[in-house]
């Protein structure tokens, strides 16, 4: 692990901890209340991993190399990373970018294809596949991303997608 | 070694030049080649197994093999695997195999791949502990379902941030790029081996041997202005790069035509497939194909007319660089 991501790491045991390493790194101090990704268990399924990572937008690259060009230009201020569990079968990630404004979040929604997507009721607007569901809200663009397939899968990223909709600072 | 020369194993070979693949309804501007008429055609080798999910969703270990073996023994014109092989490798060799593991387990190169080539590497001789699979950082690399190992008994596994690795201090030049190379490259192996999937990439167009290796220096978002362009085709004239990789085998089992080069499932496939070639150029054109034939399979834009043009593949063609071809006419495609 390199020390700029070793910065950034925010450990879910100890939000005194996460508070450490914030303040250590002088960054803005992470309160629970501005933290989006909801804990094990409190979306039905869903269990958190250990750590979320937070890239500035300079260091974006080091999270999604070549894909971090598109969301600078939208004006990406810096993305926040989890892994989560869903029914301890299926791995998925969880990546919430901070735009400068909510079209930069306009943007970045707009440019991908709609095709085979459904259009549930979260955020702004969102979408629905059968392995993913993308949705802005305000200034955030989340993603949510599913390593495996299954028919299980949809109403659970329903679920997650709208609570962490509820838990992002309007 | 006998070379293949049963006709009956060839019958089921179709043999054709690679402009023929993938052009579908998209006319894509070809430069003028820079290579004599009289210049060798490059090979490039396309080998499918349309049952390598079987019927779930995880790779099927001995199909991969045979798929592999198939795809080796067609590119080398041999009927043995391990023959193959030792056209690429010599006892003595550490043999780095750099994957691209950046987008986690949804679109890496795959462990069951990595294993099959493992396999038989040392069926060719080479010693566990000189074969090493690596990329840019042990989180992704375990992200992606490989073990770090650093057992001298067995095939290292990591990544250049790990702490007995790193970048080289001393910067390399060549044409727009100024980088540091990662000392597996440079100090650990003596050859590489290029195992890259393939990916729409949002900046560069395509991504397969070529832009893999943003994967080996300490700089690669210094490198994405312009569609990429001219950095790949300048970072792969490194000698570093340009004298070490000697082949690529580029994982096609679930590729991906749109959103890349991060993991977005609804624009993956399954291709079922894997592409090899020594001529990294030759490679890059024929992926550049395949990606355009699904874009339009689906109703969507040319890469040119989503403003991401694959142009540095011209770039590494053409005098200044002479990586290999990108002139349909010179390139012997053979999909099995």
């Amino acid at each position: 692990m390199t020390k700029p991501q070793l910065s950034h790491i925010i450990t879910s045991s100890s939000l005194a901890l996460a508070l450490f390493f914030s303040l250590a790194c002088g960054k803005k101090p992470v309160s629970a209340t501005a933290n989006p990704f909801p804990e094990s268990n409190q979306v039905q399924g869903w269990t958190r991993g250990d750590e979320i990572r937070t890239f500035p937008a300079t260091e974006l690259w080091k999270y999604i190399d070549g894909d971090a060009e598109k969301y600078l230009k939208a004006g990406v201020e810096s993305t926040s990373t989890s892994d989560y569990k869903f029914q301890d079968k299926f791995d998925a990630v969880v990546d919430i970018y901070t735009m400068t404004s909510p079209a930069g979040a306009k943007t970045i929604f707009e440019s991908e294809p709609s095709q085979g997507a459904t259009t549930p009721p979260v955020g702004d607007s969102a979408r629905l596949y059968e392995q993913s569901l993308v949705f802005r809200q305000g200034k955030f663009l989340v993603r949510i991303v599913a390593y495996q397939s299954s028919p299980l899968l949809a109403q659970g990223l329903l679920d997650l997608g709208k609570r962490i909709d509820d838990r992002l600072i309007k | 070694m006998k070379e293949k020369s049963d006709s009956s194993r060839r019958s089921f070979l179709r043999t054709c030049v690679a402009g023929a693949v993938g052009l579908g309804a998209t006319k894509l501007a070809i430069p003028a080649p820079v290579q004599p008429d009289n210049a060798p055609k490059s090979k490039v080798v396309i080998a499918r197994d349309p049952q390598l999910y079987g019927t779930g969703s995880s790779l099927d270990p001995v199909r991969v093999q045979k798929l592999l073996d198939r795809a080796m023994q067609s590119f080398f014109d041999l009927l043995d695997p391990i023959a193959a092989w030792k056209k690429v490798v010599r006892p003595g060799d550490v043999v780095g195999l750099k994957v691209n593991t950046i987008a986690g387990p949804g679109l890496s190169t795959s462990v069951v791949l990595v294993d099959a080539i493992c396999e038989r590497l040392k069926q060719a001789g080479i010693k566990p502990n000189d074969i090493v699979v690596w990329d840019r950082t042990n989180r992704e690399l375990t992200r992606a379902g490989y073990h770090l190992s650093s057992d001298p008994n067995r095939e290292r596994v990591i990544g250049t941030d790990d702490k007995n690795v790193g970048y080289e201090e001393k910067p390399s030049v060549y044409g727009s790029t100024t980088t540091h190379f990662s000392k597996l490259l440079t100090r650990t192996c003596t050859c590489m081996i290029n195992v890259p999937i393939l990916k729409d990439h949002s900046g560069a167009g395509v991504t397969a041997a070529m832009k893999n290796m943003y994967g080996v220096v300490d700089n690669p978002n210094d490198f994405h202005s312009n569609n990429c362009c001219p950095y790949v085709a300048d970072l792969y004239m490194h000698s570093a790069v340009k004298d070490k990789f000697r082949l690529s085998i580029c994982d096609m089992f679930t590729a991906c035509y749109e959103g890349g080069p991060s993991f977005q499932p609804q624009h993956t496939w399954k291709l079922n497939s894997l592409m090899i070639a020594s001529d990294p150029v030759a490679h890059d054109y024929t992926a550049w194909q395949i990606i355009e034939r699904k874009r339009a399979e689906k109703g969507l834009k040319t890469l040119t007319a989503a403003g991401r043009p694959p142009k540095y593949i011209a770039v590494a063609a053409d005098t200044q660089h002479r990586l290999g071809t990108n002139d349909p006419q010179r390139i012997t495609l053979v999909e099995l």
